[in-house]
Formats: C-alpha cells, structure tokens, sequence
C-alpha cells in the first residue's frame, strides 16, 4: 500500500524524505564510483519495464483472483541494491507525479517502505544468503518467496508506524497491524512466486545476465556492518526528527509562532477587534439568531485538539455558513478565471 | 490489459496539458514545485479532526486549474480512482474513536470528522501533485530538481524511465493482447506463463537498453545531462510564491471558513 499525504505529518513526512535522500545519496555514490556509464540507460529502460510489469494481471492458481507485481526484489536482484534504489525511486517518483499515488510528501515515506526494506534488508541478507553461489531453480524460488514476503512485511509495518507517528487517524496500533500484516502477506507470496518466475526463466534463458549481476561487487556487494550502521543512523534522525516535531501540542506552525511571537495564537488588537465587530455587525445575514459564539463556550474552532468535540450550534451553523461561503468563492473564482482564459483565447 | 491502456492515455493526456500555454505554464518549474510543496506541508499539518479550516486550500488547486487550463474532470477522474482507499481507512475511525461530538444537535462519533479530514486532505493532495504535472510537464521537474541539486544521475534515471515508459507500455499491451487472443484466461496470466511471458520482455528490455546506450554513445552521451535553456524566473515567479505562501499560512493559522460564518451569521468569534 502506498503511503498516503492525507496520514501524514509534516514532521513524520519530512523525516522520512531525510531518510530517503540519505540512503540515495549513499546509492548516487556507490553507482557513480563502481558502475560503468552504461547501467543508466539500463536503469532507466528497466525502470519503465517495472512500470509496464506492475499493470499486468498474474492470475493466482486456485483462488480465482489475481495479482501484481511490485519489482523491488527484481530490480535488486538484476540491477543490485544501489541501483534497484535509485530505480524503484524513480518509478514511485514518477507515479506520484502522473497518477497522485501517494502524493508528493509521502513520496520519502513510500521509497523508504518500498524500496529500502527490499533493496537494503530482504535482497542482501535473506535472497542472496539462500541463493548463496550455486543459485538453482530451488534455491531461486525459495529465496525470492522469504525475500518478497520479509521485504513487504517490513514495509507495511513501516506504513503503520508512520501513520501512527503522524497522529492523522484514530486507528488503533493493534488493529491496524492486524489489518495491514496479513493483507500483505498474500501480496508478498505473489510477489515472491511471480519474482521467481521471471529470476529462473532468466537464469535459464541468459544465465550470463545473473551471473554478472551476481558476481560483479558493483551490482551487489553490501556489508551488513554498513547496513546496521545505516539502519542506526536511520533510526537515530527518525527518533530526532520525531521527538524535535511530533508533540501534538504546540504543533510546529504554532511552535514557530511561539518562537517568533512569544504567543501560540496571534492576538488582534483591541481596536481591530471593535472594528471588525462592527463590521459583522453590518454584514451578518442572521443576526437575530444570537448564536453564541465559540469562544463563549470555551473553544475556539475545529483545531484546538484540547477543547474539541465540545461544539455548540452556533459554532456549527457558522461553520456551515462559512464553509458553503468558502466552497463557493472557490468556485466562482475559478469560474471567472476560466472565462477569462477563454475570451483571451490563449490562457492568461 | 484495460489499465495498460488508460495508463498510457493519462499520461499523453498529461503531456498534452503540460504543452498548453498560459500564465501558470509560463511560470518556471521550481516556481510551481515548491509552491506545492508548501501547499502539501501546509495542508497535512492541520489536526485531524480539522474539517472546515481544510475548505481555504481548495483555492490553490480550483485556481491553479482555471488559470492553467486543466479541465476539473482530469482532476477528479484520478481522485476517483485513489478515494476508495483512502475512504476504507477513513471508515475504520468512527468504530475506533471513543470520543463524541454534537453536530447540528446530533451526538456522533469524533471519527467522522477524521474521516472528512483525511478525504479532504487526501482529495487536495492528490490534486495539486496532479496539477503539479499537468502545467509543468516531466522535463520542468527535472529541471527544478538539478536546480535543487539533486544528484545528476537520479535526474537522468527519471527522466529515461519517463521517455522509455509509453514504448514499454505499448509492448506491454500488445503482448497482452495477444496473450488473451490465445488463452481463456480472463483474470491474468496463467501461473505457468509467469516467467516466460515476463521474462521474455525483460531480456528484451536489456537488450533494448544496450542498443539506447549505443545510440546515446553515438550522440555524444558522456554521462552528463543538459537541460537546455530552460526557463528563467521572471518578476511573477516570486510573486506567485510569496502570494501563496502567505495564504497558507493565513489559512493555517485562522479558521477563516468560521470567521467568515461567524461575520455573516452574527455569531461572536
């Protein structure tokens, strides 16, 4: 499952892109210094040949459903770790662009959960330990099977942490783990079968083609030090990053204003206040209702995650008012720009 | 087989919109890319029970499409295809948070209001990244990531998985045309052809790969990417920014869909 903007926190959004573009980094520089000029172009064409294979329906035997291919741990396994990164980055990246899966902030988090756990843990230390050096049909289909379901497990728990970090949902760390584990299992069996698949079909076809991929250092060499010491250095931002932004109360926006202002909540000045009051006085369409007012209950709008859910129906109907007012400004805003544009024929 | 095809129609269809001309074409790409990025920070940062104060950032993609010349319908035609998901987990909050709220003088579950945020935030998100694409095209971003200095070859590998995509894509249909034009299958590809049938394209592709990089040798290929010209950033580009900008933060820091209630019903804030 893609990580979605909506679950997220800027905080846990942000921290995430870090970890992203670090692991990267580190990936630009390890393709830079051991890959020659000619991996580009394959990990550029390799990368649409993911795309192309994510749209096609495997269907599985017995259950009358079908499936689909995710690539991580194919890409790692033809292209190596640091080049499958940068790949599998390269094709999130650009279905968070076209198609909005995801969306822009949690692009860092769908490359950390997609491509990390796959390229960094499940294709180094279980694929490559199982295949070992002889490979074989068996091995293959082993390997990629424990490879895919490991990789994919890690990256939904992955999902569930950062939905929790973020602090967007209700949704309790049991249930959603429950839901999202199992969910992916299922995809990581597919996965793994469907991986095998194409990995023997090549081993058979052109066992040269896996035979460099797995010998030469450039393609797929990891120390599993360098991985631990990443993973630490990963946890260690992720807990700094989280810990420095995630508490609920001040929120960033309001800690900044807090930093800058000294106050958490800007304060109009009395006069601006008087003003504005007969201002409202003027423009209110239903004043006899005498709604009161939210501060006059002790809360103040839909944000103050303290005084909510305590709302009073003055609040409400104002809400409403102010909402529909929003919603159709908006639209008649871009009703008139659009006519603009095209009596000017040419856009604006 | 469907979605190879509608996939490969999106993204002509997106191609097409970045090729117009307007006032937001004409801004330069790193303009339009942090201004959503901004959008997208600001948007998410609101509390999650936040529903009305969600309602002032439908200004930025509702006037960004108008003025870009994107049709709503391209918009929500995606939208429809990612809300199903982001519905189902929205749905699971009214039976899991215990805390209650009187709307219009019925007690319901505080989940519902969780369930509106994130369909809202989901729905502005995913239009604005849409917009994003649809007036600015593939090689405006790449040009704005160089400028933001991200690594050259992580530019260069997205910008040939875009190029390469629609001719994949293309392969990809016609292989499963041909596939259902001689199989019974109408869920997938059977299990026994996995790997033949995908493999045969993969090795395909690498040998399409060294014939690309021969002919990029021949052009003159030395690892580098040039973006050409480009754009440059007129006396608009910070204005459109910091315009913005201050909208957001406007937006973030006062509920104005209430203020705005509360001017025109009476009701004191």
């Amino acid at each position: 499952m893609h990580m979605s903007d909506a679950l997220l926190s800027p905080a846990v959004g942000a921290t995430m892109w870090a970890a992203t573009a670090a692991a990267a980094a580190y990936s630009v520089k390890k393709v830079q210094s051991e890959m020659d000029q000619k991996k580009v172009p394959l990990m550029g064409v390799m990368g649409a040949f993911i795309f192309t294979a994510q749209m096609i329906n495997f269907s599985i035997p017995g259950t009358g459903s079908s499936g689909h291919l995710g690539g991580g741990l194919l890409l790692a396994v033809l292209l190596g770790p640091y080049a499958g990164f940068l790949t599998m980055a390269s094709i999130l990246a650009i279905q968070a662009l076209f198609f909005a899966d995801g969306g822009l902030l949690a692009l860092g988090a769908n490359v950390f959960n997609l491509g990390f756990f796959t390229c960094f843990v499940a294709y180094p230390f279980i694929y490559r330990k199982i295949v070992g050096r002889k490979g074989g049909p068996r091995r293959i289909i082993i390997a990629s099977l424990a490879a895919a379901v490991i990789g994919l497990q890690m990256g939904a728990f992955g999902v569930v942490l950062e939905t929790l970090a973020s602090g967007r949902t209700e949704l309790p760390f049991g249930a959603f783990v429950s839901l999202m584990q199992p969910i992916h299992l299922a995809i990581g069996v597919v996965e793994g079968l469907v991986t095998a698949a194409v990995v023997g079909f090549v081993w058979k076809a052109r066992p040269e083609l896996m035979e460099r991929a797995f010998l030469n250092r450039a393609l797929g060499d990891l120390s599993i030090r360098k991985v631990l010491l990443g993973l630490a250095a990963g946890a260690v931002l992720i807990g700094a990053g989280l810990s420095w932004f995630a508490s609920s109360h001040p929120d960033g926006l309001e800690w900044a204003m807090f930093k800058t202002s000294g106050k958490e909540e800007l304060e109009a000045t009395s006069s601006v206040h008087e003003k504005l009051g007969g201002v409202q006085k003027r423009t209110a369409i239903l004043p006899d209702y005498g709604f009161k007012g939210p501060e006059a209950e002790g809360t103040s709008g839909d944000t103050k995650g303290e005084s909510w859910p305590v709302i009073d129906v003055g609040t409400t109907v104002s809400g409403l008012v102010g909402g529909l007012m929003t919603l159709l400004l908006a639209g008649l805003m871009g009703l008139m720009i659009n006519q603009a544009a095209k009596a000017k024929g040419n856009g604006l | 087989m469907a979605s190879i095809f509608k996939t490969i129609d999106h993204i002509r269809y997106f191609d097409d919109l970045a090729r117009q001309d307007s006032f937001i074409h004409r801004l330069h790409p790193l303009t339009k890319l942090l201004s959503t990025t901004v959008y997208a920070l600001v948007l998410v940062s609101h509390d999650k029970y936040a529903t009305l104060a969600l309602l002032p950032f439908l200004f930025f993609p509702v006037l960004v499409a108008a003025a870009g010349r994107v049709p709503l319908s391209a918009i929500l035609k995606r939208l429809l295809y990612l809300e199903p998901m982001i519905i189902c987990l929205g749905l699971l909050n009214p039976l899991f948070d215990r805390e209650t709220t009187v709307i219009m003088g019925h007690t319901v579950s505080s989940g519902w209001l969780i369930f509106a945020s994130i369909v809202i935030k989901g729905s502005l998100a995913v239009s604005s990244a849409l917009l994003l694409m649809a007036t600015t095209g593939m090689e405006g971003i790449a040009l704005s990531l160089r400028m933001l200095r991200v690594p050259r070859i992580m530019v260069l590998q997205l910008l040939l998985t875009y190029r390469y995509l629609s001719t994949l894509l293309e392969e990809g249909a016609r292989i499963m045309q041909a596939y259902s034009f001689r199989s019974l299958s109408t869920v997938g590809v059977a299990a026994k052809a996995w790997g033949s049938l995908l493999g045969q394209v993969l090795l395909r592709t690498i040998d399409r790969a060294q014939r690309i990089y021969d002919a990029m040798c021949l052009r003159g290929f030395n690892g580098e990417y040039v973006p050409g010209k480009g754009r440059r950033a007129g006396i608009a580009d910070p204005i459109y920014l910091l315009a913005w900008g201050a909208f957001f933060v406007l937006s973030r820091v006062f509920n104005l869909p209430l203020y705005l209630g509360c001017l025109l019903t009476g009701g004191v804030r």
